[in-house]
């Protein structure tokens, strides 16, 4: 059992007012707060060790690239990848997918078919949109049903030999379903197929073994799992990783370089062109070795917690619809209120120090789906408290009052 | 009425408020009240899609002037946008082109206006100013 006083206190932000109001954050899908240590380790590193990585032989330059190294570890470690040199540091899950994507340009041929699903993040179908525009390949999509989860029988019917990579969210980010990546990671290796999964919105709620999905590629972001922002991660299979060409050419990422030709680096570095954020990295693992000292079962806990009692809370409201009901699913709520625009409640409970994400939340094809303009997505984390749902639910009583 | 006289009428009248319950109330009754675009002209042509809410805004010449108008599918939204007809409506182009904007400031509606709020309003101005631009070079 969390205490949560406790926990809140590691983070500073939670203790201020917004609009003259105690802030109640629940925008953890868009971005995770920070705790002070991993506030702390930012300026530490800038005050005690900030150099260039990878190139120099003076002490500074060492110690940077061991720190950097050493996060990369605790990435590794953090997700069960077998090999540190399959953990590249990217600035974000998007940069991740469209490494990944840009690369398969090299391999897909016209006819060949990639798949998507209908619960992704525009960051996870338009790189692929690109990438068959480029290849004349085709994009399939898995289609979704009312509770808002992945049909699996046309999943099973979408793949065939055809099919070259597919890529899907862990957990969607407007309806918070977790999907059955272990049975859909299977699925595609049946039919040959690469598998990319999309773990932004899976990290800050769990542990992902990428060994055990034995998936082709993990991506996520740092800033949704207490870390900085300009983040992220893409794993890859080492021989995936070996497989695709270089993303970005640049700094480090080249053995030997003339006009005539120049070959690239090993792995990790082949993908790790120019400077990296490297105070991000390094404090990722920071943020990692909190998570984990917190420890992600207490964190499903508190979180599975807050979900149960925000939907009975908000279901109290009447004409409130929630958007997104499988049983498999993380602590996101997405609303509406019958006759009221998701802007509206959204700017009325701001006022009233409550942050929530209103609009379509990048998921376009899934508004579409439901035919509304968006939805209110109240999305929790570990660090939020029965006392702010009801705050929460306060607010929507109150805005849904003023707006009637 | 000039459109310098009329924004100051609306700053009165907002200055009445003790609060931004006050006047959110007041925009929302803004926007249900007035009907703002006639059912033809709420076509995609006219549509400026926000990432938040969606506008539509028409502009039709009446002699010198310029009429304006609008709809929204947020009521805050379409409230605000019964103050900007009120301010827009029916001025000739220069007149349009050459408004100031502080008083949204002074009404405490600077955030529905900002440009990184995605609610079609800062595209709506803008649209209302091409209007403007667009019949002062006919004229």
């Amino acid at each position: 059992m969390l205490d949560i006083q406790k926990i809140r206190a590691d983070f500073p932000i939670l203790q201020q007012k917004v609009n003259g109001k105690p802030l109640v954050y629940f925008d953890n899908g868009a971005t995770s707060q920070k705790p002070q240590v991993v506030i702390d380790a930012i300026s530490k590193y800038y005050q005690e060790i900030n150099a260039n990585i990878h190139r120099g032989v003076h002490t500074l330059s060492q110690l940077a690239t061991d720190a950097y190294e050493i996060a990369r570890g605790k990435v590794q470690n953090h997700i069960n990848a077998k090999h540190a040199h399959e953990v590249l540091f990217t600035s974000g899950t998007t940069f991740g997918i469209n490494l990944v994507a840009n690369g398969f340009a090299s391999i897909l041929k016209p006819g060949d078919e990639v798949i998507v699903s209908h619960l992704e993040h525009h960051s996870n179908i338009v790189p692929w949109q690109m990438l068959c525009e480029k290849t004349g390949a085709t994009l399939k999509v898995i289609p979704m049903n009312e509770n808002g989860e992945l049909v699996m029988a046309e999943y099973d019917k979408l793949l065939s030999d055809k099919t070259k990579i597919v890529t899907v969210n862990h957990i969607s980010n407007a309806l918070g379903t977790i999907n059955p990546i272990k049975y859909m990671i299977d699925k595609a290796h049946e039919v040959g197929a690469a598998i990319l999964i999309d773990g932004a919105q899976s990290v800050p709620h769990l542990k992902p073994d990428v060994q055990a999905l034995d998936c082709d590629f993990y991506a996520f972001s740092g800033h949704k799992m207490c870390g900085p922002t300009g983040t992220g991660i893409l794993y890859g299979k080492e021989a995936w990783l070996n497989k695709l060409p270089p993303y970005q050419g640049g700094g480090e990422m080249i053995k030997e370089v003339t006009f005539e030709k120049t070959t690239y680096a090993e792995l990790p570095h082949k993908f790790e062109a120019g400077t990296p954020h490297i105070a991000g990295g390094i404090v990722l693992g920071t943020a990692i070795d909190y998570l984990n000292e917190v420890g992600f079962e207490n964190i499903q806990q508190q979180e599975l917690e807050l979900l149960a009692y925000a939907t009975e809370r908000l279901s109290e409201i009447e004409g409130l619809r929630i958007y997104g009901n499988s049983e498999a699913k993380t602590s996101v709520i997405s609303f509406n209120i019958e006759g009221i625009h998701p802007y509206d409640i959204g700017s009325i409970i701001d006022k009233l120090g409550i942050a929530v994400r209103t609009g379509h939340h990048c998921a376009q094809p899934i508004m579409n789906f439901f035919g509304i303009p968006g939805t209110i997505r109240a999305s929790f984390s570990f660090y939020n408290t029965k006392e702010e749902i009801d705050a929460l639910v306060d607010a929507v009583k109150k805005a849904q009052l003023m707006l009637s | 009425m000039k459109i310098k006289d009329i924004q100051e009428e609306i700053v009165d009248e907002f200055s009445m408020f003790d609060d931004w319950m006050q006047r959110y109330e007041y925009i929302i009754e803004l926007g249900k009240n007035l009907p703002l675009i006639k059912e033809e002209f709420k076509v995609d042509e006219n549509l400026i899609k926000g990432c938040q809410s969606k506008v539509w805004l028409q502009g039709e010449q009446n002699e010198d002037k310029i009429v304006f108008t609008a709809d929204s599918d947020a009521i805050l939204t379409k409230g605000i946008i019964a103050i900007l007809i009120r301010v827009f409506s029916n001025q000739t182009p220069k007149d349009i082109i050459d408004a100031e904007m502080g008083f949204i400031d002074e009404i405490g509606l600077k955030e529905h206006l900002s440009p990184t709020r995605a609610n079609g309003l800062v595209s709506m101005i803008k649209n209302i100013k091409m209007y403007a631009l667009a019949f002062n070079t006919r004229g």
